[in-house]
């Protein structure tokens, strides 16, 4: 019966795809009527091929880990894609003839960079999380994934998400918003991803065997939950037409900008930060084989950290047409947040306690460490930015820039590469990596690229921010816009090529995880087999 | 603690916690959150609403929060295309509209913004970077063949410019087809469009890049609004709706009679 009711709604999808197409007013519109049409009618004919055919029982009482095993490869492919567009994006920056003239209208910055950023943020860290929660989330509740096949509905609906956000920039079709994007019908699509995405996660929680929930879990429940709310109401927006990409966000101005930094700045608090604490909070004390440092400390930062990161979003509208009171609570709580941040470090830290020796020996837990001190550089540096005094000189320039990516390339992208590295050999069943050398030479090319990175936007950004305000004796502005531009060329180009480190890194980590399922040697059965359930 | 201890212990009715041991702490009681993941589910919910619960619905009807301005009225139908072209093309990324109340700022791209000057704005188009120069007033600053040039060839009007050529804009004819239904969405959304404006949406699209129009309806439902062929080709191109559009910003409020309001 389910399968009927399935090919039903997989044969109206084709149809309602194939109308929209022919419909369709724009061409991000059209693209992806057809490709969900095709999606849809292949889909389609998968099923009736299979109706009737004998159904294999799933066994219940192993792990879900070819779902994982999904989200590790698309994690390094996107991940790939993204930090190569970042490399070429950055390039434009310092020579723009790289805006080709063959490719212009589609590979112009203006559309690159939403694609750049989407693609690490969310195809990259997402994929991350994702594979990395439905990991954690069997092991800590020694469950087997709830829902059945509905955690690859996930997986596949995400990358889904992914190719439509992202041909839609190349496109054309983007709301503007910054990290959000996506047009109105990629917006529902991801909705009903993540209310899945939800499901699976909270499903295997409450079937759990151990009698508490893991603190990892608590903080990738409250990244799934804070980010749907925040996806749900900075993107409400009108359709001018259902046969168009095109909408109309529903606020504006003032209070547009409003919720538009209280979602951008939680997309920094709960995806990269919440989830990623998640992920930290497993792989750190497993890869260092000792327990958590504190318990109390984690209750405490963790509440902390979910209250107040949800009020800094204003300290990204000092000065601006915002009312005072709104940017000063921004950057009050933005500095108090600097405390719980750290108590994430801190207790990262500490769980090495009677194990520092292991970073003479283990690169993969060098690499979680790095993470962490560039987690706890980038919570002090942000309070600080968000001091009405500093943010006066740093917003608008790059510096902005380069504190994200001491972030993003520091914090998410080291602890990412450290949970594929544990992630590889486990899931598929190697008896250890590949190389730990090569691990060491991507640490190494990783934390050059990202010191060069930072440091070449410190200097650019404080330098531009100086040279704008600078007046003369006669109270005359000193440097024409353009001086600024000018100016930043060198630094532009270190930033570039500390782009291009980082992404050899990530190549070199990927012809390792690659050479660990091919060569390494696969691990000895245990004796006796250990039910999930 | 110390003191607690000598406390004669309290009746067990009088607390409403039954036999709990009194001197659980706090920590202990988390257990109840670590027990139960609906309850950990929803209550982490409730922590995290309440920051934007604060911070966002203020916004909406603390009447300082946007002053009380003359001159700023809907975007004509061209200027809104013109928009739409601004968005999708990411110029947002680069260039800001919003200038500080800082004495650089002000001297660099004149008055400072005002809440005032996006109301009319979905969305927003502050910006958060500046790889180019604000564009918050650029209109009037340049001429239109000024822009036509930089928008072909950055490179050849601002040498030190690394911004990426837009040519294509002003090869690439649009027609104003769904304009009037763009209108009346903005219109749901709260912009006061009005019957007349989204019936003659069409028509004053093309006539505001024409000159040799009849453009006196657009000048009488926009106000202050320019009539020009801004790319000097014939037809209404993508680089006419764009720079119609650049060349409004930031023109519509009279500073010479703006008396700002005391500290919001």
């Amino acid at each position: 019966m389910a399968q009927y009711v399935k090919l039903i709604a997989l044969g109206l999808i084709t149809l309602a795809a194939a109308i929209a197409a022919n419909y369709g007013r724009d061409l991000s519109y059209q693209v992806h009527a057809v490709l969900i049409m095709l999606i849809a009618g292949a889909l389609f004919l998968y099923e009736v091929r299979r109706t009737d055919e004998p159904v294999l029982a799933t066994p219940q009482n192993e792990y879900l880990d070819s779902v994982v095993r999904a989200g590790v490869i698309a994690t390094a492919f996107w991940g790939i894609a993204g930090f190569l567009v970042g490399v070429l994006i950055a390039f434009q920056l310092a020579f723009p003839v790289l805006n080709f003239d063959w490719s212009e209208g589609y590979a112009n910055f203006g559309r690159l960079r939403p694609l750049h950023t989407s693609a690490v943020i969310f195809a990259f860290g997402g994929n991350a999380l994702i594979a990395s929660s439905f990991f954690i989330v069997q092991r800590t509740c020694a469950a087997r994934l709830w829902g059945g096949n509905l955690a690859w509905f996930v997986f596949w609906g995400f990358q889904l998400f992914i190719v439509l956000a992202a041909t839609g920039y190349l496109l054309g079709g983007t709301q503007s918003k910054e990290y959000a994007e996506p047009e109105w019908y990629i917006d529902i699509w991801l909705t009903i991803v993540w209310v899945a995405f939800l499901a699976v996660f909270l499903g295997t929680i409450i079937k759990r065997k151990e009698p508490h929930i893991y603190v990892a879990n608590w903080f990738l429940l409250s990244f799934i939950v804070t980010v749907a709310m925040l996806h749900l109401v900075n993107n409400i927006s009108i359709p001018v037409s259902i046969f168009g990409s095109k909408s109309v966000q529903l606020f504006a101005g003032v209070q547009d900008a409003m919720v538009q930094w209280w979602y951008g700045h939680n997309a920094v608090g709960f995806f990269l930060t919440a989830g990623f604490l998640g992920m930290m909070y497993y792989f750190v004390p497993k890869q260092a084989d000792r327990p958590v440092f504190s318990y109390k400390l984690s209750i405490i930062h963790f509440w902390a950290l979910i209250f107040l990161y949800i009020w800094a979003g204003p300290h990204h509208l000092h000065y601006t047409a915002l009312p005072d009171w709104a940017s000063t609570l921004g950057m009050v709580f933005s500095i108090i947040l600097w405390m719980p941040s750290w108590g994430g470090m801190i207790n990262g830290l500490m769980t090495l306690q009677g194990a520092w020796d292991k970073l003479r020996t283990d690169p993969v837990l060098r690499m979680m460490v790095t993470s962490l001190a560039f987690y706890g550089m980038s919570t002090f540096e942000g309070p600080m930015m968000s001091i009405r005094a500093v943010n006066s000189l740093s917003h608008y320039t790059d510096w902005t820039i380069g504190h994200v990516h001491s972030g993003a390339l520091g914090w998410n992208g080291l602890i990412t590469f450290g949970a594929l590295y544990y992630l590889t050999p486990v899931l598929w069943k190697r008896e250890g990596l590949y190389s730990l050398k090569l691990v060491s030479w991507h640490f190494w090319l990783a934390t050059i690229g990202i010191v060069l990175y930072a440091a070449s936007m410190w200097v650019t950004g404080i330098m531009e921010g100086l040279m704008w305000r600078e007046v003369d004796a006669n109270g005359f502005l000193v440097n024409a816009f353009a001086d600024t531009v000018s100016a930043k060329f060198p630094m532009y180009v270190v930033r570039g090529l500390g782009g291009v480190l980082f992404l050899a890194g990530a190549l070199v980590m990927c012809y390792n995880l690659w050479m660990t399922v091919k060569a390494a040697p696969a691990k000895a059965p245990l004796p006796t087999a250990v039910p999930a359930e | 603690m110390s003191q607690d201890d000598k406390k004669p212990p309290m009746p067990t009715g009088a607390t409403g916690l039954g036999e709990r041991p009194r001197r659980k702490s706090i920590l202990d009681r988390h257990q109840i959150l670590e027990r139960n993941a609906t309850l950990l589910l929803v209550f982490s919910f409730l922590v995290v609403t309440i920051g934007g619960l604060v911070q966002i619905t203020p916004l909406f009807y603390l009447e300082n929060t946007i002053e009380e301005v003359e001159g700023v009225r809907p975007y004509s139908p061209l200027e809104l295309a013109g928009r739409d072209i601004y968005l999708r093309e990411g110029c947002y990324v680069c260039h800001s509209q919003m200038i500080r109340p800082m004495r650089d700022e002000v001297e660099r791209y004149g008055h400072y913004s005002l809440a005032a000057e996006s109301m009319y704005d979905h969305p927003f188009q502050w910006g958060s970077k500046r790889t180019g120069p604000d564009l918050a007033r650029v209109g009037g600053r340049y001429s239109d063949d000024w822009h036509l040039v930089h928008l072909r060839n950055p490179q050849a009007v601002v040498p030190e410019s690394v911004m990426p050529k837009y040519d294509f804009l002003e090869r690439t004819q649009i027609d104003g087809e769904y304009i009037g239904e763009l209108l009346a969405t903005h219109r749901f959304v709260g912009v006061p469009y009005t019957d007349e404006m989204i019936e003659n949406a069409r028509a004053d699209f093309m006539a505001q890049a024409d000159p040799d129009s009849d453009f006196d309806g657009v000048l009488e439902r926009y106000p202050g609004a320019q009539v020009r062929n801004f790319d000097g080709q014939p037809g209404v191109s993508e680089a006419d709706a764009l720079i119609a559009y650049m060349q409004m910003l930031g023109t519509l409020v009279d500073f010479s009679t703006f008396v700002a309001d005391a500290s919001r």
